[in-house]
């Protein structure tokens, strides 16, 4: 599939801001943050920026994004209509959690950010669920993709808030052990992804797409088009695969060794400025890392069209 | 409402039966539904830079070439003209995705169509047809498929024969068949009964509404032993000059 830019921004963006406001609806009803309201409208703004941003780009993959309200119609049988409603209507008790925890504190902060974590969450769903929806893609359509897509999300917003806590100087020993749990929880799911795609059978082939299989082995002779076509471009994308080694690389080591390595030392060195360093690294590091696990997830994935155009199974 | 509309009894399935035996691949059907289509409901099907080096468009119908049986080796295998369009399912995917409400099947004839003022061109659809039926017209931003020619098979305007998809009209084989597939005693259902017309990747679940039918068997043919035989060692039935020369010609 081809990896559109717009779409892995707004998949990584919006995960990572939408792990973060998770994480702080979850954990300010319980004072584990600052109660300064400056490292809470920062935070507020990093969360919903990233939301906003990655929203914003999504709609730039669209042919008419004018009429992209009309998205917001369909849930009863669409996943990506689920995605939308869910992101609109997550602001709402978002909202009414930021008010709160800035200025009145108190158990509306409480009741609100756990409703906002739990939204957060559900629209990081829908969001997986858009691709594990998808029968002609099989690396996609599998439980995996919902696990990794939670996961990656609760491990950017957890390295975004490790380093958050460092700025302010206030980086301590429970925040990077959750920002290193949530990298082995990751790290697992994504490994347990890319081990499903490499162990399951390929569901249809060419010779079930053509149906000549009582024949024998089926391949293409002659395309349709001596050029290439909407298809091609938008299914067919290669460039990735091809590269597809080295990609796993960078991911492993930015999104997961690095981020992992980060956070333990930070937790090892203690508060202060360096562990403040270390966590602010892991989290770049981990941006990096998820920008090309992302583009990976859109460049492996094989769609079933390919087998008319001379894949022998997808 | 992309949510799927309840059958009701006695509404037909309208679709097309696809003889892989006779299509000669001669792309005629890709030409006249781009023709018709490029007027019709779905118009314009648009082309880029149709006369450059990097020509793109939109097509509804794209004829591909297979052969199946490649390690039969010999005369084994067949070559097979496969013309590929929109199946319009009974479970289609494309039509469950749609955010927008723009992909709908209709529950009069079970054709698949798109509303072109409420699709916001997000490609959904094009990823959740396994079949390659949907393309994206970027000069407009909407997604584009086949409508079974539904300005056609049900335009009074036209004479009643002509009442059929543009691919099916011009076929000069009369590879391609329109009818209900919902009825059993429909020509098209016959001929699939018949024929042992089937599904393209049944496996996915979407049951098409389209069937194809398979290539007649033939017989197999030996490999000709004229081709075959190695000469050097034969004892060749040779006279006069032919065997002279040949002798003259082994020393």
């Amino acid at each position: 599939m081809h990896p559109a830019f717009s779409i892995i921004f707004f998949t990584s963006a919006a995960g990572a801001g939408y792990g973060l406001l998770a994480l702080l609806g979850l954990l300010a009803p319980f004072g584990l943050l600052p109660a300064s309201p400056l490292f809470g409208l920062a935070a507020l703004a990093l969360a919903l920026g990233l939301v906003v941003a990655g929203l914003l780009s999504s709609l730039a993959h669209l042919g008419r994004p004018e009429r992209a309200w009309r998205a917001l119609s369909q849930w009863r049988s669409s996943w990506l209509s689920r995605e939308g409603v869910a992101a609109v209507a997550t602001f709402l008790p978002a909202g009414v959690f930021a008010i709160a925890w800035l200025f009145l504190g108190g158990g509306v902060a409480g009741v609100a950010g756990w409703i906002t974590a739990a939204m957060a969450a559900v629209t990081v769903y829908c969001t997986a669920m858009i691709y594990a929806s998808l029968k002609p893609i099989r690396q996609w359509a599998n439980p995996w993709v919902p696990r990794t897509y939670l996961a990656l999300s609760l491990m950017t917003g957890a390295l975004l808030l490790n380093a958050l806590l460092g700025v302010v100087g206030q980086a301590s020993a429970w925040s990077s052990l959750l920002a290193l749990a949530s990298v082995a929880l990751a790290w697992a799911a994504k490994e347990g992804h890319w081990r499903h795609c490499a162990t399951a059978r390929a569901v249809s082939t060419a010779e079930t797409a053509t149906g000549l299989g009582h024949i024998g082995r089926v391949r293409l002779l002659d395309a349709p088009h001596s050029e290439d076509n909407y298809l091609l471009k938008e299914m067919g994308f290669r460039v990735g695969r091809r590269h597809a080694v080295r990609l796993r690389l960078i991911t492993r080591l930015a999104a997961f060794a690095l981020p992992a390595a980060l956070s333990l030392g930070a937790l090892v060195v203690g508060p202060g400025a360096l562990s403040g360093t270390l966590a602010l690294l892991a989290a770049a590091a981990a941006a990096l890392g998820v920008i090309a696990e992302r583009w990976l997830f859109f460049a492996e994935a094989k769609h079933t069209v390919t087998l008319f155009y001379g894949a022998g199974e997808a | 409402m992309t949510s799927l509309p309840n059958r009701e009894p006695g509404a037909s399935r309208l679709g097309l039966v696809i003889d892989l035996d006779t299509c000669v691949g001669c792309h005629a059907c890709a030409v006249a539904c781009k023709q018709w289509n490029d007027g019709g409901h779905m118009a314009p099907l648009t082309d880029t830079d149709a006369y450059g080096s990097g020509p793109d468009g939109v097509w509804f119908n794209r004829i591909h070439s297979f052969e199946a049986g490649t390690e039969q080796g010999g005369c084994g295998s067949r070559t097979t003209n496969f013309p590929r369009s929109c199946l319009h399912c009974e479970q289609p995917a494309c039509v469950t995705v749609c955010p927008t409400g723009a992909s709908y099947k209709r529950a009069e004839d079970g054709i698949v169509l798109v509303n072109e003022d409420l699709c916001i061109g997000c490609k959904l659809c094009s990823w959740a047809c396994p079949y390659g039926a949907r393309e994206f017209d970027q000069d407009v931003g909407v997604m584009k498929k086949c409508t079974l020619c539904i300005d056609r098979i049900h335009n009074e305007t036209l004479a009643e024969s002509e009442r059929v998809p543009a691919c099916v009209m011009v076929c000069p084989t009369s590879a391609r068949h329109f009818g209900d597939l919902a009825d059993p005693s429909s020509a098209v259902s016959k001929l699939v009964a018949e024929r042992g017309g089937y599904d393209l990747m049944p496996e996915l679940g979407y049951e098409p509404t389209n069937k194809y039918l398979p290539p007649r068997p033939r017989p197999a043919l030996a490999l000709d032993e004229r081709v075959t035989r190695d000469s050097a060692n034969d004892d060749l039935p040779l006279h006069g000059l032919l065997k002279w020369a040949d002798r003259i010609l082994a020393r």
